[in-house]
């Protein structure tokens, strides 16, 4: 209780902003409305009308609230209509990504930690991909992996997603690898440890709680990657082309309630990513 | 006589033994003509203060830091050779269990990167559990322990593979007194029960000449010996030897020792 109670405070705070915002935006329309007709309306006829409008500029909460559940539990999950297989689509391009982008990351961590060279040539330019803007290079990543012949979006949005996932990974792990001290390192030299024991005993399990702490930014970097691998060139499904469908048809509903399945399912798998690694850090004997 | 009938081979032999350290300042001179020779079951301890190479020479020993000049032996061999046949356990100032290993999973350690079996891993951790008396934590994690617990289970691990010696630096450096006091009278029974060649790194005199069979007073600048104390006191020492009129000479001669070593700064 003592931890929700600031939460929902600020809750309470964003939707009462909300709904004053709704009114400001949406009234423009009902002036016009009324302007037309020849008709004048006052202020306490305008707020209902703000609230109940079929392309308003800014949904009030409840409506969009109203979308969200229609498109969770309005139909079954399998048809197109559904938030449910949208996002389907958009977590399985995540849990793809998010994979590939943890392979990749500790991959080339390894590397960056056992070898000069590769920390000198190539952490550089692992730093430049990432000021790259991913809207600009999602396109080009489908049109060269369709032309390769990858049938298919899957792979693509995987390979988007994991260029943002793997990152934070990589960073977290060659700061993880190279956490162990002077002392510990000599330590495994008097019983004769070669560098692979080295990486094994501890390296690598010494990594661990940096590996974690990267794992939340990775799982939502990849998210958003698969949401950005949605967009363009004519996807139809995931809740990345739903939020494109919605802002080309001027659909304002379906945009926002694509927008707030997106956030429910990062929220869902931040809070997946933190209980493995609750799990995971019981299993190496962290005081609870 | 038996000496001579058996000559046993010194387990640590230095000769002329010199160790420069390239920094970013010139060369710095950590050991200047070091001639040290250790027996077979002597506890020995290197007392002096900062910079005066007991540290660097432990490691030299350990194969951790190579001289650039002299000779070194260990039971005869090169460091490098000695760590190979596991000659030494080394327990360093920081007791540096994994905290994600239990204490079993921390002595177990050395044991799996020599390739002990599972059954013989097991029958190890056991038996130097019981000798640093830790017998029933073996399940607990590091952060359950107080630091002089921790501390044990270090030299326990230290043990597990039977190394004939054991180095140790400054082992209960960051230990308060009480502590400090406990732990240096079991490291003796150690000594006695396990017949190990001791090496102890320490700046604290009464540590060194209640522990020692032998003192090594070293000093500064260029770091080199300055004397070398044969104790007379028994093997068998309660604490309160140290009130004792030839603690305090030995305590008197150490102190000497350093000072001289000063005088020529």
């Amino acid at each position: 209780m003592n931890r929700a109670l600031p939460v929902l405070t600020v809750l309470a705070g964003i939707i009462v902003l909300w709904y004053a915002a709704a009114v400001w935006m949406n009234a423009t329309w009902v002036y016009d409305q009324a302007e037309r007709a020849g008709t004048t309306v006052t202020l306490a006829e305008v707020i209902p009308q703000t609230m109940v409008q079929d392309r308003p500029l800014l949904p009030p909460p409840h409506q969009v609230g109203a979308e969200v559940w229609k498109g969770l539990f309005g139909q079954a999950v399998t048809s197109k209509r559904s938030l449910v297989y949208h996002a389907y689509i958009t977590f399985k391009g995540t849990m793809m990504g998010f994979g590939l982008g943890i392979v990749f990351g500790v991959a080339l961590a390894m590397a960056i930690v056992r070898f000069r060279v590769v920390d000198m040539s190539v952490m550089p330019w692992a730093v430049i991909s990432q000021t790259i803007p991913i809207v600009a290079l999602a396109p080009m990543i489908i049109v060269v992996s369709s032309q390769m012949g990858l049938t298919g979006r899957d792979l693509p949005k995987a390979i988007i997603a994991a260029y943002l996932s793997f990152f934070p990974v990589l960073v977290s792990m060659v700061k993880g690898l190279r956490s162990p001290d002077q002392m510990q390192l000599d330590l495994l030299k008097t019983y004769g440890a070669g560098e692979w024991a080295t990486f094994l005993k501890l390296r690598l399990p010494a990594s661990m709680p940096y590996f974690f702490a990267s794992l939340k930014v990775a799982v939502a970097a990849s998210l958003v990657g698969t949401i950005v691998g949605e967009l363009p060139t004519g996807a139809i499904e995931g809740l990345g082309a739903r939020m494109l469908i919605g802002s080309q048809f001027g659909e304002p509903l379906i945009m926002w309630a694509a927008l707030f399945a997106s956030a429910i399912l990062a929220g869902l798998l931040i809070v997946a990513v933190g209980l493995v690694e609750r799990f995971a850090r019981a299993r190496m004997g962290v005081p609870a | 006589m038996k000496d001579t009938l058996n000559p046993q081979p010194p387990v640590i032999e230095a000769q002329g033994l010199q160790l420069v350290f390239q920094t970013a300042d010139g060369p710095v001179q950590a050991l200047k003509d070091v001639n040290l020779v250790i027996n077979r079951g002597d506890f020995v301890s290197f007392i002096g203060p900062s910079g005066c190479g007991k540290t660097t020479f432990l490691r030299a020993i350990a194969a951790l830091e190579h001289p650039t000049g002299g000779t070194l032996t260990v039971n005869g061999m090169t460091p490098d050779e000695a760590r190979r046949k596991r000659a030494y356990g080394y327990v360093f100032q920081a007791a540096g269990l994994y905290p994600w290993r239990t204490i079993s999973g921390n002595i177990r350690l050395p044991l799996e990167i020599m390739g002990f079996s599972k059954a013989e891993q097991d029958s190890r951790v056991a038996r130097v559990l019981d000798l640093v008396e830790l017998s029933g934590f073996g399940k607990k994690f590091p952060w359950q322990l107080s630091g002089g617990m921790q501390q044990r289970a270090s030299i326990a691990r230290a043990l597990a593979f039977d190394a004939d010696i054991l180095l140790m630096d400054e082992p209960f450096g960051a230990l308060d007194e009480i502590v400090r006091d406990r732990l240096n009278e079991e490291v003796l029974k150690l000594w006695a029960r396990t017949g190990k060649t001791i090496g102890f790194v320490t700046h604290s005199i009464p540590e060194a000449v209640y522990l020692s069979t032998k003192i090594v007073v070293m000093s500064p600048r260029p770091g080199r010996i300055t004397d070398v104390i044969d104790s007379p006191l028994p093997k068998e020492r309660p604490l309160d030897i140290r009130d004792s009129r030839e603690f305090i000479e030995i305590a008197h001669r150490v102190r000497e020792g350093l000072r001289a070593g000063h005088l020529d700064d």
